[in-house]
């Protein structure tokens, strides 16, 4: 058997067409994500290898085999069309992680719709703005959320179909079907939709600092990049037993919660439960976990559960970690050596680049508090965000930037191309964080180079929050910003002036958080509330978040002179 | 102050399900491993109990575990009342 090779081995002479010729793709072939995931696997003779192992928090479980799989993704394609649903329309998943989540994530592809996966989380404020921004024609939910589809649908003209996938005897309302997609017939002779490379797969949405989410538009040739950094990176073998603890809500749990493992023929495991540490460390080991890709945020929560609970669970199947979401830092991968004898490798990526961009490869000298290295194919630098010229000097800081042209590289926003185009300088994709480079060639975290707050993973952004305290009929103004916070990296903050005749109390504060967390999600709701009697404001009127955030992480203003001008 | 258990639960039922969700919950019932409450949604529950019994629950004693159960916050809150 011959040794892994090692990172500077993958770097020499690399080219992406290796994974073409591993996935048997030639350019110009038609290339389907769905097929690639499913029918391939079983034409290689793994028909009846578990693919997906699923549990819930009551122990309730259900597994799928790669020709389940196959055979279940073609029927609920077979089902969007019998409904009228037409390739190129945008699906939306709405579902908890549910089977039907990740099986349909297929079906969708398979019948060449694009499919819009949204955190199940969302209140109906942020379900609304997204759905209403893609045109999106059917929405495929669960009794659980049905409701808060049903509260906007007669302002979403596009949306002709709801399908719930439990409804069971359940009544339904107009435009509502039910799916058991269990009890689904297999289709005669399904063909799945013959997409090309350049054909749109996934919109996942994404918070900016100006506006409101963006719709990420990814096209089926992210397969080629999503496949071999899933093999390299997470490096996924033919017997590893896999779990992604991401949300296919987000962009990590499909690039690697859906596609990664199964274009490669692993077995995942997804556990549907709220976090839990005793839980998630009995889970890895009922279902003796090999890879472990996971997010600083729990691990930090899983570290405060302290050493001893890790020591009464055999997690010896262990074999590789690693982390996404948000710089780790560097405790926490010591910590990991600590009690599972092996470090979490960070890995950076985002929504817009659709697969691990940079990162501490398998084998590589893993740097606690370092992001890693570029990715093979992937050539990366910190430049100035404005002129996109390279930083060069070793720690010198700058934003990090990739030369586009990876296969996985959105395509544009969803009817947006003004801000796409934003996102480019000097022949550079801005990621929009900001870096330096050691004389290794390792990347290190600085911090955000715009007003986007990255809460436990995920990014949220302050015009959507502000837009939606401005509804509240308290507030007269607020700015979002982002505060420190121990787990989470950051939490949003809320300043709010209110309007003549309101106090501030703890009874307002409450109401105004437990507003936005329904209106828009948990993860947005403000966890620390400042009444102010004014907010920092351009000479124009414009609110300055800079100054409020600066305040927060205890940083120096800078120049306010263009700005107060602004 | 005893802690009145029955209040919690209608809080938690109030505002975190949705109106016509007519799913059973109990003071076992798990709510953080069950999805009813996430850990972000944990905050604004704990800043609720906060307020109603006057306490400070200090971040290192408001986990998801304390917190996964009725019962379980119940006997979280008692012990900061007492102090």
């Amino acid at each position: 058997m011959h040794p892994t090779p090692t990172y500077d081995e993958r770097r020499r002479n690399f080219d992406w067409s290796l994974a073409e010729q591993e996935l048997g793709y030639a350019p110009g072939a038609k290339i389907n994500i769905g097929w690639y995931c499913s029918d391939r696997i079983c034409q290689l003779g793994h028909a009846a290898k578990p693919a997906l192992i699923w549990e819930d928090n009551t122990g309730r479980s259900r597994t799928y085999n790669f020709d389940d799989l196959r055979v279940r993704s073609d029927a609920f394609a077979a089902f969007l069309l019998d409904q009228g649903l037409q390739p190129g329309e945008r699906i939306c998943l709405f579902m908890d992680r549910l089977p039907e989540l990740y099986i349909g994530f297929l079906g969708v592809l398979k019948m060449g719709g694009i499919v819009q996966p949204l955190f199940s989380a969302f209140g109906e404020d942020s379900l609304w703005t997204r759905l209403d921004n893609a045109g999106t024609a059917a929405v495929v939910t669960q009794m659980k959320h049905v409701r808060k589809v049903r509260r906007i649908r007669d302002r979403l003209p596009s949306l002709r179909k709801i399908v719930v996938v439990d409804a069971e005897d359940a009544a339904l309302k107009e435009l509502e079907t039910p799916l058991a997609l269990d009890s689904l017939p297999p289709p005669a002779n399904f063909q799945v939709f013959p997409s090309t490379a350049e054909t749109p797969s996934v919109l996942h949405y994404t918070s900016g600092t100006t506006g409101q989410p963006k719709g990420a538009q990814h096209v089926h040739y992210s397969l080629v990049s999503q496949y071999l950094t899933a093999k390299w990176v997470l490096d996924l073998r033919p017997d590893d037993i896999y779990w992604c603890n991401a949300d296919p809500g987000w962009v990590t749990g499909t690039s690697y919660g859906i596609i990664g493992p199964w274009s490669n023929g692993v077995t995942q495991v997804v556990l549907d439960a709220g976090f839990n540490a005793e839980n998630w460390y009995a889970f890895m080991a009922k279902r003796k976990v090999t890879v472990w890709y996971s997010a600083p945020t729990a691990i930090r929560l899983l570290m405060r559960e302290g050493d001893e609970l890790v020591r009464r669970f055999d997690l010896s199947n262990l074999r590789h970690l690693c982390s996404v979401g948000e710089p780790l830092n560097a405790e926490a991968v010591i910590w990991s050596e600590k009690v599972f004898g092996k470090p979490f490798h960070d890995t950076f990526w985002q929504t817009e680049t659709g697969c691990i961009v940079i990162t501490n490869f398998p084998g590589m000298k893993v740097k606690p508090g370092s992001m890693g290295r570029p990715f093979p194919g992937i050539t990366a630098a910190v430049v100035d965000p404005k002129s996109g010229e390279p930083r060069n000097a070793a720690g010198q800081v700058g934003v990090i930037a990739l030369k586009p042209g990876w296969p996985s590289q959105i395509r544009g926003y969803w009817n947006n191309p003004q801000g796409y185009a934003a996102k480019f300088a000097g022949g550079w994709y801005l990621c929009g964080d900001r870096a330096s480079i050691d004389p290794d060639g390792y990347f290190w975290f600085v911090g955000r180079d715009d007003d986007v707050i990255n809460t436990g993973g995920h990014l949220v952004g302050p015009f959507e929050i502000e837009s939606a305290l401005l509804e509240h009929p308290a507030v007269a103004e607020s700015a979002a910003v982002a505060t420190p916070d121990k787990v989470n990296m950051e939490v949003v903050k809320a300043f709010v002036a209110l309007k003549p005749g309101y106090e501030p109390n703890d009874d307002l504060e409450l109401e105004i958080m437990n507003f936005i967390r329904k209106k828009l999600s948990p993860l947005a709701m403000p966890q620390v509330i400042a009444f102010v009697d004014s907010l920092p404001k351009t000479r124009s009127g414009k609110i300055i978040r800079r100054i409020l955030r600066a305040q927060e992480f205890g940083e120096p203003v800078g120049d306010l002179s263009t700005l107060m001008n602004d | 102050m005893p802690i009145d258990k029955q209040m919690i639960l209608d809080y938690v039922i109030r505002e975190y399900l949705e109106e016509d969700d007519d799913t059973e919950i109990t003071y076992n019932t798990e709510l953080i491993s069950g999805g009813i409450v996430d850990s972000f949604s944990m905050v604004s529950l704990k800043r609720f109990l906060e307020k109603k019994y006057n306490i400070q629950i200090p971040d290192a004693d408001a986990t998801p575990e304390a917190f996964d159960t009725v019962n379980s916050i119940a006997a979280l809150v008692e012990r900061f009342v007492k102090a």
